[in-house]
């Protein structure tokens, strides 16, 4: 029963996203929600390593931002095919990946953190001061669009909405499968405790470093697709300010879970868009929503939904004895 | 030689304000035992509110940093009451993501407030003195004067006073703190305060020779963590000797390097520490 809830509102979502360049009122709505998309797969990446594993990377826009350039580099200085450079930024942000985190995961809690914060600065750094091979703040301009595949012709905004909307069930249903898997099982384990983790049999570099390089790879990928959209790059989108939005989108929906850090990804910029005032001064009011957040929801909108469920499921599965059900039923009044 | 001379003097300017506010940071650290991302925030509210002090009400420069110390402690403080206070028996991902909170709502709030352009603090100290053939700016002798008094000061508060005992015991051991009659509240408060105020004072410091600008805080603080990092979490000598070969290790990279990647080498000297050192340079063992 459980299940089929579940893939009934996964459906429901997907025809959702599928029908919405019907219903969206202009093309800025779809630049808008493939934004949010692209942005929502880096999220989803994010959410591998701190939600699921522990571990909270702050160098993940670095990522996105390797993968982005990845591109940019190959199909403006090289002339690549879109194509060709879009698949290699996945890999290129996962073979960093595995330096960065043979390193950096040796270090524990907040020590892993902080290198990674250093990690995304060297990142930014590197991107805005190598001028011979990223272009330095002047960045890149005229990346090609996607070329067509075979009748596809990816130069409209409602082509490319769907080619990015395409990514993302997939990096969502590979990432189902994932952390739905042993080895899913195995990463919340290491989150929950080192040592306990240790004691199970699990060994905890090559696990921690697997759930990296897959987050890590995430991230190229959407940088790779952002590049194809939006078409021009500057360093700023290594900025560390951009892992702490996919932060603010993974906690908001609930972080550790499938739908949350999608519905974060999607929600948040959409109010940001409504409330042109908080365009510019967004982090005044998402500032103290975050701190909130993690005081008073902790497990954000899906997750706190979810364990509310657990818990009705559980007391349904073991009647309370009667002494109790007369107060709970006074509670429900 | 003066060549060299200046760089020395570059690196204990840098070094002096770099002290300053990893001071505050490992201090806040041995409290929290979390890293608190808001630190650099609190640097750039301390040379916002010195610049509006200055710049707006006409104040001189040291009212202004007195005024800057205040406003930041109390920033500080209010942080430590209504953010970190309620959340000290969460995971520690939660302390640093309510970090990050402060941080951009403190960021966004200057923006709000004073727009994003740069501005220029006044300063009446801009005597250039000279020294045989070494041309000294007066701003940052007065830099290194102030970081090093400040530091002194904030050692001998530590040692010689009972008030300085209590923070650097809950630092130490938060329960043992707790057995001996410490109030851990008062202490948290009080330490958050000399951290705002410390990261405040260093701004005002250091803002007229560099700008004023709502992200004058990230690559201080990245710094700040990574000294203290070097220096081992929580020590307050080591966060001194960081912010000096941090500071050093700076100047003369600019100078015999590149000054294109003078911002690296702090977080590259980071990278091959850790590689080799996970627990820091100076660490006293894992906790």
């Amino acid at each position: 029963m459980k299940r089929l809830t579940s893939t009934v509102g996964w459906t429901f979502l997907l025809l959702l996203a599928l029908a919405f360049p019907f219903m969206a009122g202009n093309d800025y709505h779809l630049t808008v929600m493939s934004t949010a998309y692209i942005y929502a797969i880096a999220t989803v990446g994010l959410n591998l390593i701190t939600g699921y594993t522990g571990q909270f990377n702050l160098a993940h826009s670095g990522f996105m931002a390797v993968g982005a350039y990845t591109v940019g580099i190959l199909t403006v200085d090289y002339g690549m095919s879109f194509w060709l450079a879009f698949a290699l930024s996945g890999f290129v942000a996962a073979a960093i990946g595995v330096f960065v985190g043979l390193v950096s995961l040796r270090l524990k809690t907040h020590f892993f953190s902080i290198f990674t914060l250093c990690v995304g600065y060297i990142m930014f750094l590197l991107i805005e001061k190598w001028e011979s091979l990223t272009h330095g703040t002047v960045g890149i301009v005229g990346i090609p669009a996607p070329e067509p595949i075979g009748p596809l012709d990816f130069s409209e905004p409602r082509a490319q909405y769907y080619l990015v909307l395409c990514f993302l069930v997939a990096s969502l249903w590979i990432m189902h499968r994932i952390v739905r898997s042993l080895l899913g099982r195995t990463f919340m384990a290491i989150r929950n405790s080192d040592e306990l983790a240790q004691a199970l049999g699990i060994h905890l570099m090559r696990n921690k470093l697997l759930s990296f390089v897959l987050s890590v790879f995430f991230a190229g990928l959407a940088g790779g697709l952002y590049a194809g959209y939006v078409r021009f790059l500057g360093p700023g989108i290594a900025g560390v300010e951009h892992t702490f939005d996919m932060t603010m989108y993974m906690l908001v929906g609930g972080i550790g879970t499938l739908l949350g850090p999608l519905l974060g990804a999607i929600g948040v910029p959409w109010l940001t868009q409504y409330l042109q005032v908080l365009q510019e001064y967004r982090f005044v009011v998402f500032g103290p929503v975050l701190v909130l957040l993690v005081i008073f929801l902790p497990y954000g909108i899906v997750g706190t939904w979810m364990n509310r469920q657990r818990r009705k499921a559980a007391a349904a599965r073991t009647p309370a004895p009667p002494a109790i059900a007369p107060s709970k039923e006074v509670h429900h009044a | 030689m003066e060549l060299f001379l200046q760089q020395v003097l570059n690196g204990l300017t840098l070094g002096g304000v770099y002290s300053l506010v990893a001071l505050g940071l490992t201090l806040v650290y041995g409290i929290l035992h979390v890293p608190n991302f808001a630190h650099g925030a609190f640097y750039m509210a301390g040379a916002y509110s010195a610049f509006f002090l200055i710049n707006k009400l006409g104040l001189n420069y040291w009212w202004g940093m007195l005024g800057a110390a205040v406003t930041v402690a109390l920033i500080s403080v209010l942080s430590e009451r209504l953010v970190f206070h309620p959340l000290r028996k969460a995971p520690y991902l939660h302390h640093m993501i309510a970090s990050i909170g402060i941080l951009l709502f403190l960021e966004a709030g200057a923006q709000a407030l004073w727009g994003a352009d740069f501005h220029r603090m006044e300063t009446p100290y801009t005597q250039l003195l000279t020294l045989g053939s070494l041309t000294l700016p007066a701003q940052r002798l007065l830099i290194i004067g102030a970081a090093f008094t400040l530091v002194v000061l904030l050692q001998l508060f530590l040692t010689r006073t009972i008030t300085g005992a209590t923070i650097v015991a809950m630092a130490q051991n938060r329960e043992g703190a707790a057995l001996v009659g410490i109030d851990a509240t008062r202490v948290a408060m009080l330490t958050f305060a000399i951290a705002g105020a410390l990261a405040g004072m260093a701004a005002v410091l250091y803002a007229p020779i560099n700008l004023v600008y709502t992200s004058m805080g990230h690559l201080v603080i990245t710094k700040a963590f990574v000294i203290i990092v070097l220096g081992g979490m929580g020590s307050v000598p080591g966060a001194i000797a960081g912010g000096l070969i941090i500071g050093f290790a700076e100047a003369f990279g600019a100078f015999y390097i590149s000054t294109d990647y003078k911002d690296i080498i702090a977080f590259a000297l980071l990278v091959l520490i850790l590689s080799v050192r996970p627990q820091g340079l100076f660490a006293r063992g894992a906790h």
